[in-house]
């Protein structure tokens, strides 16, 4: 199957990858520990561990974009900070 | 005795005819803009790697700035306009009777215009010319032109959809409305509570959830608002009328930026995620509330 019109690059096929993973990951989770264990956190509102997951993935998206925009280059500093946004939402939200 | 919840998985593969359909229609084609967003082409399937070049170049972009500045006003606008008149117009209607049925179908018409069609007629209803409402204006000595004056753009670009939409407004709080028992009605005439009182205690909490609905619905529309507008004034005078769809189909298709369209595009699918996000959250938390509070659903 030819598919060069979806121009794949090798960054984009790992964020992808890394994304798919990350799926599949939860998806054991849930299967070791059912029922996403829902809880109230600082956002005051009530969350599943794959609420949290989509806040991280969705709050990493602005956080880059901001960095592009006001920081500029150098998006591995980013990518810093959309982890530790993520481990503060899986801990706190 | 405990009871052992049983977990049956073979539901799974109902969705699966749907999960195909959305890989299809939707994710394969997100891979792809993700994966033009960061390559320069020139046709021919020929790619070249650019990085964040092209998202760079959008954030700074003035073009972007005005086009994402003049979508959200749009439809601050037509929020605005909508929900209150939507409301309105279902507190007038009658609740029963052969009034109701004939105010449901007038309701219903707007809404079964295609939205080419819905751009066609007032393009010609606004014409100065061979146009009612634009050769009406001229004739009591107003001047409205809305191919010239940005203004009138605006106006002509604002009444169509206010037209074309705030039936489904109607609609959807005219179904919350008739759902509130009678009993309410009849504790507050026994209460002695004056018009204003029925409606802020009794009526607006009940058609809370629909309007919540009506609120996303309409706001998604109309920030991704296109074929209307593109057929009435094509964004124009000058760009006045360019919202964010116009914008990117003018770069995607009519300059062929496929790498700066592609990135234009992930931001605002993202600005449409977060909002999507938001209103779901809220009306989720409404319905724990209700749950929590024992009010049940409505």
């Amino acid at each position: 199957m030819d598919l060069s019109w979806m121009a794949w690059t090798q960054p984009t096929a790992i964020f992808f990858a890394v994304i798919a993973s990350l799926l599949i990951v939860m998806s054991v989770w849930e299967y070791f520990s059912p029922g996403g264990a829902p809880r109230v956190g600082i956002l005051r509102f009530e969350t599943t561990r794959g609420d949290r997951l989509f806040v991280s993935l969705l709050g990493s998206a602005f956080i880059s974009m901001a960095w592009l925009a006001l920081v500029g280059l150098n998006l591995w500093w980013g990518l810093a900070a959309c982890v530790v946004f993520a481990v503060l939402v899986f801990l706190f939200v | 005795m405990s009871i052992q919840k049983v977990q049956n998985n073979k539901a799974w593969f109902m969705v699966l005819p749907v999960l195909i359909l959305v890989a299809i229609s939707a994710i394969i084609p997100l891979m792809t803009v993700v994966n033009y967003s960061v390559q320069d082409t020139f046709g021919g399937n020929e790619f070249f790697w650019v990085g964040t070049e092209w998202f760079q170049e959008v954030l700074a972009s003035e073009r972007f700035h005005n086009a994402l500045l003049r979508t959200l006003v749009f439809s601050g606008l037509i929020l605005a306009i909508e929900i209150p008149l939507g409301i309105l117009i279902a507190l007038a209607m009658p609740k029963r009777g052969w009034g109701v049925s004939v105010c449901l179908v007038l309701m219903a018409l707007p809404l079964l215009i295609p939205w080419n069609v819905v751009g066609t007629i007032w393009q010609v209803f606004g014409r100065v010319d061979i146009g009612l409402l634009g050769h009406g204006l001229a004739s009591l000595g107003i001047d409205y032109n809305y191919t010239q004056n940005n203004l009138d753009a605006w106006l002509t670009l604002i009444l169509m959809d206010v037209w074309h939409w705030t039936s489904l407004v109607v609609l959807l709080c005219y179904s919350g409305l008739v759902s509130i028992p009678e009993v309410y009605y009849q504790a507050a005439r026994i209460d002695g509570a004056s018009r204003w009182a029925v409606f802020r205690f009794i009526q607006l909490p009940k058609i809370k959830r629909v309007l919540l609905i009506a609120v996303l619905l309409r706001f998604m529309d109309s920030f991704m608002i296109y074929t209307e507008p593109f057929v009435v004034t094509g964004g124009g005078p000058g760009n006045i009328t360019s919202f964010l769809s116009i914008d990117l189909v003018q770069m995607a298709v009519g300059q062929f930026d496929l790498g700066p369209a592609a990135a234009m595009s992930l931001i605002y699918f993202l600005i449409i995620l977060l909002i999507c996000w938001v209103f779901y959250t809220v009306m989720t938390s409404y319905d724990n509330d209700e749950q929590s509070s024992g009010g049940g659903a409505q």
